[in-house]
């Protein structure tokens, strides 16, 4: 059976968003944004909450350039939805999170440890960034990721700015 | 009618009330509790006692199968599965109670509804059984309409185990890990859909140092979605502790209407879906959300919502398994919406 409409997918060139017609209650309860509209507006690497569920998040980062390292001491993973994105790994000799703190923190200095390996991104490709090691994303074509992981220090929380209201 | 015990074949074996096959239309019918399930060419009629009579419910039949397949699929979910307005689930995890009426304000206000809590395994058990005698040959519960054939009316002709016992091997963190669930391919029977032809097949590259090879790890999740071979069936992709990630592909309308007991994210991946969201106590209208690809949204957790995909599209559904969550937003304690602002 032939497709009959193409699969439409977003990106930071291409994104329409939709919208919420409310009958009653408030909009604000919903907490809708675009991920594409909040990486247009955010700062490389910047990583926005745009879902929050009690202590995990989804955030997203305009994936431009080199990220710092980072690291955590949960599992976290990461959807490539634009552009190209190269992830760097290092098993750190250290953990660069204390034991039972959320989120990803910045790893100080160059990490230290054995390479790991990377691995290259494309959009649709989902990564495990896994925990006790250090990583880095590299855009080879400016994108935007969405991280799956924990409410943590670098996370960052603009909810008026990017949701409707 | 008259019902007899026969011991199921699920595990743990129970009993399931079912009647002789009609001498017309060949179907079996149901009881659990005072419920009572029957089925013709057309329509799955369900009835139960209140005030000394008994009131009845009635539903197209391929509606209240595809209703009953992801109640049963999902293991009755978290929180509500509204087969409609008037019939349906709720997940005490453990037990299970199934109503009629309590959330459709005519019956309720006149006392004609009704609920019954059963030990989850008793309900599951009867759901299976119905499944399994009302589901014809030729007719797939989880395929979109487009997908499957029309016989599920009529006089009962065969059955369709293949669809109905589906199983899937659960997530521990990531598909197509060592030790994990698989990864979907044209080998292991999953062809890309038709409405998902023009999705990239490629894999991302990992390049692993020796020794990291079982560490790294990445996998194509939009193809993936490509070769789900059901609608509105979700798959967990990613489980960071109680945080899991549970993508479907979505056509049609959500053969339920889902009522929250938690907050649950949506992140539109492709396409479009609309979502009705409803009071969850009383049905009335509260918002229509219409969401394109990246959108993010929130489904609090005093609504219930029914999604409508004009298209095959993608949708990143994103759970907080916690327990007892349910009793910290019934209690009050924590607010229905995730986020002030």
């Amino acid at each position: 059976m032939a497709q009959s409409h193409p699969t439409v997918f977003a990106s930071l060139a291409d994104w329409k968003k939709g919208h919420a017609e409310i009958i009653s209650g408030n909009v604000k309860h919903y907490v809708f944004s675009n991920m594409f509209d909040v990486a247009s507006r955010s700062k490389p690497y910047e990583k926005v909450v745009v879902g929050k569920n009690l202590e995990y998040v989804m955030e997203t980062l305009r994936a431009e350039g080199a990220s710092p390292w980072y690291g955590a001491g949960h599992d976290e993973f990461a959807v490539c939805m634009d552009g190209e994105v190269e992830v760097r790994f290092i098993k750190l000799e250290a953990p660069a999170a204390p034991a039972g703190k959320n989120g990803a923190v910045l790893v100080k200095g160059e990490p230290q440890g054995r390479k790991m390996g990377t691995v290259r991104l494309k959009r649709g490709h989902q990564a495990l960034l896994p925990a006790g090691c250090a990583y880095q994303f590299k855009a080879h074509k400016t994108g935007v990721l969405m991280l799956q992981t924990m409410l943590g220090e670098l996370s960052v929380e603009k909810w008026s700015d990017i949701c409707e209201k | 009618m008259n019902f007899k015990a026969v011991l199921s074949n699920t595990q743990p074996q129970v009993e399931v009330m079912t009647s002789d096959a009609d001498e017309v239309t060949g179907y079996r019918s149901f009881r659990l509790g005072g419920f009572e399930f029957l089925r013709d060419e057309y329509f799955a009629r369900i009835s139960w006692p209140a005030k000394g009579t008994r009131i009845s419910h009635v539903m197209p039949v391929d509606a209240f199968l595809r209703a009953i397949m992801r109640d049963v699929a999902w293991g009755f979910f978290y929180g509500w599965v509204n087969f409609d307005a008037v019939v349906g689930t709720r997940n005490l995890y453990g037990r299970v109670e199934l109503f009629g009426g309590r959330y459709y304000a005519p019956m309720k206000s006149a006392g004609l509804d009704c609920t019954e809590t059963f030990d989850s395994p008793v309900i599951m058990a009867t759901f299976k059984a119905i499944l399994f005698d009302w589901v014809n040959a030729g007719f797939d519960p989880f395929a979109a309409p487009e997908e499957t054939g029309k016989t599920v009316y009529g006089v009962k002709k065969g059955s369709n185990l293949e669809a109905i016992e589906r199983y899937r091997v659960p997530t521990k963190r990531m598909p197509g890990m060592a030790g994990d669930s698989p990864l979907r391919s044209d080998a292991s029977g999953f062809p890309v859909n038709r409405q998902f032809t023009d999705v990239p097949q490629d894999e991302p590259e990992v390049k692993a140092e020796p020794g990291f090879e079982k560490e790294l790890h990445a996998f194509n999740l939009f193809k993936y979605l490509s070769r789900s071979d059901v609608t509105w069936n979700p798959s967990v992709t990613a489980v960071c502790n109680a945080s899991l990630a549970c993508p479907t592909t979505e056509e049609y309308i959500l053969p339920i209407v889902h009522g929250n007991d938690r907050v649950e994210w949506f992140v539109q991946l492709s396409d479009e879906i609309t979502w009705d969201v409803q009071d969850k106590e009383t049905g009335a209208l509260r918002a229509r959300i219409t969401m394109k690809a990246g959108d993010v949204a929130a489904m609090p957790a005093d609504i219930k919502h029914q999604g409508y995909s004009p298209k095959r599209s993608m949708l990143f559904v994103w759970e907080n398994a916690t327990p007892g969550l349910p009793q910290l937003y019934e209690s009050g304690k924590l607010k229905p919406y995730p986020v002030e602002f």
